[in-house]
């Protein structure tokens, strides 16, 4: 059973007729300013305890001892879960069968690979006495030398990165392109550390019902997170049920299970009772996930007509000792600029630091940052205005596959964004506008880009005799407002009312929906939901039809519309019935029917399928002291199409504010010595705040896509920060003259630069 | 964190005696004390709750016109006392530009004075740190330490003071009103917190047991309402601390600097009052020539303590600039960006 949630049902700003493309207001909404929605960690079975984690305070080594008597001595200790006392697993957390199956720390061992590395659970009646008791365990260890930095390890070619792309890709000739060139311009780049930060932490309370598990915990793909716990404890999937109703921000680092989570399934099951288990802020910098530190370098060859001959993208990123992912960082110049030769190349090393996992855009935020900063400086050093240029170099085709575009409004977007900013007449020169109290102002661009992806799933829908309509699927939503868009296509897709519609998700006992990842959530689940519901109204149409005594008698499938409850003759809409009649006659409480939903191999072969958009952004930097603040940011975004103009504005805004923040704000601190973060919180860890970006539009440009899906869903939850981070590069070299080679950009850089007075 | 007594005394000799013994912490609004105690980094056996005592939440006009203010007035209150934030508005301004406002609503005046360093090593107990442990050593001295200290360090500890409210208190020779098992005594601010030297340990004059009962403000800091002013440079617009700040205060009568304040924050263990830059600029022309001048006095002992030499130069021209705004006025009306270097008065929109 799911949880009676009390969803609204009936959303704000709600017109007749059809949902898609409503700009309705969050159904969830009210539940989580009130506070009644219910996250992972609200919930407390009867009988909880509390489990808190002990973690490791070195990056390489072993665990020596653990003071496993003084934190049982502890009053209201219950149970200490060592590698001693852990049980049996079915599956070594080490073992690795594909490539998103990313090894997990479980106590297999007294072995330390990263700083904040679980080495102990501590599970009490209380969470003070459980934290009071990690602390107790008093660790001692033999340390090794930490891997902290670039230099600190040797450099090696990975098998694939990111999604499985090979490391190196290449077309043309990019050393015949770059001698060829008039003008050429080559370019390092440096992106630190990165953590998702999510506002909720990972969480999860965990029950037992003898070989039957139940786990509130946040997911952003339930049916996955369902097969890799089974997996792990030797359970059939249907013995394990995840519930994931409401997540507190994922980004990524929810996509897949973690340790943590696994951890305090492990510990319920340790002592028998249920039990919670929620990580500290700065637990979440190691055990779940981090976007890698990148040094890009960019070579790019221009002729004298300023269009590209020559595009050269080199990043080294790092993964961690035991486990590959590779931040995909050059992968960012495969689709934006047309080139005749296109080199980009990926090399790695393994530092002593958590499996850096994806990150909101993974390689796209990282590389688009410094591919558009190359091509800033490239335009610069051919005297271009900023936007020429890139529309000098407009990739009519797909550069690195040649393919055409399943469909393109970039150039829609740069008029749009442009016009809307009022970027004409914008000085080609740094340090060329001032404002009234004389801060240095810069105006910056880049180009977004985001793939289009989609993935399999599956959706139940049920019309039932009273008229209304039931759509299931364990769709996740992390705030990007699925609750709503995907019950908008549902309510179309069963020709109803949205209020007529019950919307079942976040649940693993519901049709798989997939991950909510990759921006591909609502293209999706929204097809599988769309399939769903046409295949319940094509079952409704069939007995209709097939009834001699109903006006649509004879009309055969092809011949009526569903709308608003009832079902129309196409051509002849006097005659119709409702979905009630219809059932009612035929005797039956309800009918059902299954949809699915997977790319379209033969089309993806056809098209290359990418969302984009334009960024303008203006700084202001003060002249003599040198502190940053984006004043603007503007940006027209094209992504097939809308199903909630809001929740899709919304998510362009979250985008761009993050983009902002990979320019000037978002570092982790590794002490170089042990690779502990210094800054693991969110007082020092900074993202901006309100004050940082005091003025964010987004504008939804017009596209329509006949090849990505039936729908014409692209996605929309990752290509805000694309674009935007250069765009805000790109201004502080206006304004200041100094062009930020590391990033975020910092005020002792500008200095160093000469940019300030 | 640990097990701890507590205990909640309903008169100050009541606390006094109640936090004689060792290990014992006074607590107020908690802002700091608590997150230092789910860290592990402070593990008091007793904590006193003070927040009951009704004398300490108190702001008065006294006889010889210095203002009392409480220890226990919360840092959003006394920053929203119009009559306050009008005769100290260098002060109020400060107290708006730290934390954010649900800190400020909760955190008090002599919690504020009383905070602890933001040195990230002080925080993680698996790192040598003499301030908390003296003698395991000084991990920050080769670490992350770009926000450290380039005044009045020592090898044993280079952290600073965070406090963005003590750096015009300490300008306007504010005093610490102390209570303690053998009655009560008075300090200036200036003398009230240490620099490490070879005790890093001891940060403040206070000894243990002893208890801030209230901040005093001379009669004379008055005489600077109409120009004073806070300057904080931070890398955040707002919910930041400072990377420099000063707090700067004037009184210009016939064309000549008749009395000239200045102190830094971010810089040092304590705020830090530039006496000799005050000096400087008594009788000069006000101008950037003589702040710059005051600048560079003010700032002529300092060496970097490790990668954060360009604080100096920061803080030269922070304090060049605080001097400036504080000789062109205190605004009408408290800026919308307190202390922020984008709510300068003479600005345009900054979102336009």
């Amino acid at each position: 059973m799911t949880p009676d949630l009390n969803l609204s049902h009936t959303p704000a700003h709600r017109r007749q007729g059809s949902s898609i493309g409503q700009p309705m207001t969050r159904r969830d909404g009210i539940l989580k300013v009130t506070g009644a929605a219910t996250y992972a960690a609200d919930n407390h079975p009867p009988d909880m305890l509390y489990a808190v984690l002990a973690v490791a305070a070195i990056a390489r080594g072993r665990v020596a001892s653990l003071d496993v008597a003084a934190a049982l001595a502890h009053r209201g200790v219950v149970e200490v879960m060592t590698p001693a006392n852990r049980p049996a697993l079915a599956l070594d957390p080490d073992a690795k069968f594909h490539p998103f199956m990313f090894r997990l720390d479980l106590l297999q061992n007294d072995g330390v690979r990263y700083p904040n590395q679980p080495i102990a659970v501590v599970i009490a009646e209380t969470l003070e006495a459980a934290t009071e008791g990690a602390a107790l365990l008093a660790p001692r260890y033999e340390t090794e030398t930490a891997r902290v930095g670039f230099e600190d390890a040797e450099t090696f070619v990975p098998g694939g990165v990111g999604v499985g792309n090979p490391a190196s890709q290449q077309k043309g000739d990019v050393k015949a392109g770059l001698a060829a060139a008039a003008t050429r311009v080559e370019a390092r780049y440096e992106t630190p550390p990165q953590y998702h930060n999510a506002m909720e932490p990972h969480a999860i309370v965990a029950s037992w019902d003898g070989d039957s598990l139940t786990v509130d915990t946040p997911s952003q793909g339930l049916a996955i997170a369902q097969g890799r716990i089974a997996g792990l404890f030797g359970l059939s999937p249907d013995k394990v049920h995840v519930r994931s109703p409401f997540l507190g921000g994922g980004f990524g680092s929810k996509g897949l299970v973690s340790g943590p989570q696994v951890l305090g399934i492990l510990a319920a099951r340790l002592v028998g009772r249920p039990v919670k288990l929620v990580l500290r802020r700065e637990q979440m910098y190691g055990p779940v996930g981090h976007r890698a530190p990148t040094r890009q370098t960019l070579r790019l060859g221009i002729d004298s007509e300023g269009r590209l001959t020559a595009l050269d993208h080199h990043a080294l990123t790092a993964s961690s000792t035991f486990d590959d992912f590779f931040e995909p960082a050059a992968d960012a110049s495969h689709t934006l600029y047309a080139s005749p030769a296109i080199a980009t190349a990926h090399e790695a090393v393994r530092l002593d630091t958590g499996t850096p996992l994806f990150m909101r855009a993974p390689g796209e935020a990282t590389g688009s940052i410094a591919l558009e900063s190359a091509v800033d400086e490239a335009a610069w050093a051919c005297g271009r205005d900023p936007l020429d240029f890139r529309l000098a170099n407009y990739a009519e085709v797909e550069p690195m596959t040649g393919k055409p575009f399943s469909s393109k409004a970039l150039r829609e977007c740069y008029a749009e964004a442009a016009a809307r900013f009022g970027w004409s007449g914008r000085p080609l020169a740094p340090r060329a506008m001032r404002d009234t109290a004389g801060l240095l102002t810069g105006w910056g661009m880049g180009t977004a880009t985001f793939p289009a992806l989609m993935f399999q799933a599956e959706a139940r829908a049920v019309l039932k005799s009273d008229g209304r309509g039931l759509m299931e699927t364990s769709a996740a939503d992390m705030g990007q407002g699925a609750w709503t868009a995907l019950a908008q296509i549902a309510a179309d897709g069963l020709g109803l009312d949205i209020g007529q519609l019950e919307f079942r998700a976040g649940s693993s006992d519901l049709p798989d929906a997939g991950i909510a990842g990759g921006s591909g959530h609502t293209a999706t689940a929204g097809m599988a939901i769309h399939n769903a519901g046409a295949a319940v109204i094509a079952r409704l149409a069939d007995i209709a039809t097939a009834d001699a005594a109903s006006p649509l008698y004879g009309a055969g499938n092809e011949g009526v519309v569903a709308r608003s409850g009832r079902l129309y003759r196409r051509g002849d809409e006097s005659r119709s019935e409702s979905y009630t009649e219809i059932l009612g006659r035929a005797g039956l409480s309800e009918i059902e029917a299954r949809g699915t939903s997977a790319a379209d191999q033969d089309t993806r072969e056809a098209y290359a399928m990418h969302a984009h958009g334009a960024v303008f952004a203006e700084v202001k930097v003060d002249p003599d002291l040198g502190q940053v603040r984006v004043t603007r940011l503007v940006g027209a975004f094209a992504a097939g199409r809308v199903i909630n103009p809001r929740l899709v504005r919304s998510q362009y805004l979250g985008g761009m504010i993050w983009g902002a923040s990979f320019a000037l704000h978002e570092e982790a601190l590794a002490d170089h010595r042990t690779g502990r973060i210094q800054n693991a919180n969110l007082a020092e860890y900074h993202v901006p705040v309100n004050a940082d970006v005091p003025s964010v539009e987004a504008l939804l440009v017009h596209e329509d896509d006949p090849y990505v899906n039936a729908l014409g869903i692209k996605g929309v939850g990752e290509i805000g920060i694309t674009g935007t981070a250069g765009a805000v590069a790109n201004a502080v070299w206006h304004a200041t003259g100094v062009r930020p080679r590391r990033f975020p950009v910092r005020i002792e850089d500008l200095l160093a630069g000469g940019g300030l007075g | 964190m640990n097990r701890f007594d507590y205990v909640r005394p309903t008169s100050l000799a009541e606390a006094v005696a109640a936090a004689a013994m060792p290990g014992a912490a006074y607590l107020a609004g908690g802002t700091n004390l608590l997150d230092l105690m789910k860290g592990g980094v402070a593990r008091p056996e007793r904590l006193v709750d003070i927040t009951r005592l009704p004398e300490l939440n108190r702001v008065e006009r006294l006889d010889d016109g210095s203002l009392r203010v409480g220890a226990l007035v919360r840092n959003a209150d006394l920053a929203h006392d119009q009559a306050f934030a009008a005769t100290y508005p260098a002060v109020a301004e400060a107290l708006l530009s730290g934390a954010s406002a649900q800190l400020r609503n909760a955190a008090t005046v002599g919690g504020n004075i009383m905070q602890r360093t933001r040195c990230s090593y002080f925080y993680d107990t698996a790192s040598a740190c003499n301030r908390r442990e003296l003698g395991s050593g000084c991990d920050a001295l080769a670490g992350e330490n770009r926000h450290h200290a380039v005044l009045g360090w020592s090898p044993a500890c280079i952290a600073t003071h965070p406090s963005d409210f003590c750096v015009p208190l300490v300008a306007l020779d504010a005093v610490v009103e102390i209570e303690g098992s053998k009655g009560r005594r008075h300090v200036t601010l200036e003398e009230f917190h240490r620099l490490p030297g070879e005790a890093p340990q001891r940060e403040t004059v206070l000894e243990p047991g002893e208890l801030v009962v209230a901040v005093r403000l001379p009669a004379e800091a008055s005489a600077f309402a109409s120009h004073a002013r806070y300057l904080k440079l931070r890398e955040r617009t707002s919910y930041a601390f400072a990377v420099v700040s000063a707090a700067a205060a004037l009184v210009v009568e016939g064309g000549r600097i008749r009395q000239a304040r200045l102190a830094l924050g971010g810089v040092a263990a304590k705020p830090w009052r530039a006496r000799a830059a005050e000096a400087a600029l008594l009788g000069a022309e006000p101008g950037e020539a003589a702040y710059a001048g005051a600048a560079a006095l003010a700032l002529a002992e300092a060496k970097p303590s490790g990668d954060n030499g360009f604080k100096i130069e920061l803080a030269r021209r922070v304090a060049v600039r605080a001097l400036s705004l504080a000789e062109a006025g205190t605004p009408a009306r408290l800026p919308a960006l307190p202390a922020s270097v984008f709510a300068s008065t003479t600005g345009a929109r900054h979102d336009a």
